[in-house]
């Protein structure tokens, strides 16, 4: 295995049974989406799949785009920086947000009052 | 339907598992960036589940079915995976077919030899063809096993 290299890792894990996630659980929070009524299994099976393939994605992305490539360790600031920057992680902003400094945010506010702008 | 927060998180150690084998060897991941990519998958969930959704509802289904989650995903801009999960789709699809026959073929199984012991005498031959019989259902479910997991 240590032979391999990170595409061929990728295959192994995926191809070994199919799904690493598990799927009850990511029923789960399908379920807790309103107006849902219920979902076929391999609906099931393709979303469990989609979210592993996202995580692959999103690391990956994040890991090439980041500053921590040289340092070989992925840093949050990579995630927010690659979300902030890739329109198809747009829908990640809320929950992935760049971090500042509190005072560098209070000086902000106190110079700029604060309006919504429209994206 | 209450859920507590931490029932729509996925489990760490998978996760972990995934982000590791997506990248290059020796590469470490912080805690933190650990925890978001969690939360992001999370999200992405609610967000791929609520698009598909749309489509069913669109096409008056109930039932969220392969084909809404397959336009979700083209919505939402992740065309790159519709391969690997179309591929993921037919080798489940396969899997489910040769299950169903070898369950199809142990009933005609059992079935047939119901037949010959009441032909015979009951009493302890009964019990021991019931034992073999046990024991071929045994063999017949590791087959089906190791089928899978060789997919």
């Amino acid at each position: 295995m240590s032979g391999d290299n990170a595409e061929d890792k990728v295959n192994h894990a995926s191809n070994s049974k199919g799904i690493s996630l598990p799927m009850t659980r990511v029923k789960l929070i399908m379920k807790s989406s309103p107006d849902v009524s219920s979902i076929n299994q391999e609906a099931l099976l393709i979303t469990t799949k989609a979210t592993e393939l996202f995580v692959q994605y999103l690391a990956l992305s994040s890991f090439n785009n980041g500053a921590g490539k040289d340092n070989k360790t992925l840093l949050y600031s990579d995630l927010a920086n690659t979300v902030e920057g890739t329109e198809t992680f747009q829908f990640l902003t809320d929950i992935l947000p760049k971090k500042i400094f509190a005072r560098d945010y209070l000086k902000l506010i106190e110079e700029n009052p604060i309006e919504e702008a429209d994206n | 339907m209450a859920e507590r927060p931490e029932d729509l998180n996925l489990p760490n150690a998978v996760i972990t598992r995934i982000i590791k084998e997506a990248l290059p060897d020796g590469v470490n991941v912080s805690k933190e960036a650990r925890r978001a990519i969690s939360q992001a998958a999370s999200v992405f969930v609610l967000y791929a589940t609520s698009c598909a959704n749309n489509f069913a509802m669109k096409a008056k289904r109930k039932t969220l079915n392969a084909t809404d989650v397959m336009s979700a995903m083209e919505e939402m801009e992740f065309e790159r995976f519709l391969q690997p999960l179309r591929e993921s789709l037919e080798a489940y699809k396969k899997g489910q077919k040769g299950k169903k026959e070898a369950s199809e073929q142990k009933r005609k199984d059992a079935k047939e030899k119901k037949n010959d012991v009441e032909e015979n005498d009951k009493s302890r031959e009964e019990e021991e063809e019931e034992e073999e019989r046990m024991e071929e259902d045994q063999d017949a479910d590791n087959e089906v096993e190791e089928e899978e997991v060789e997919n």
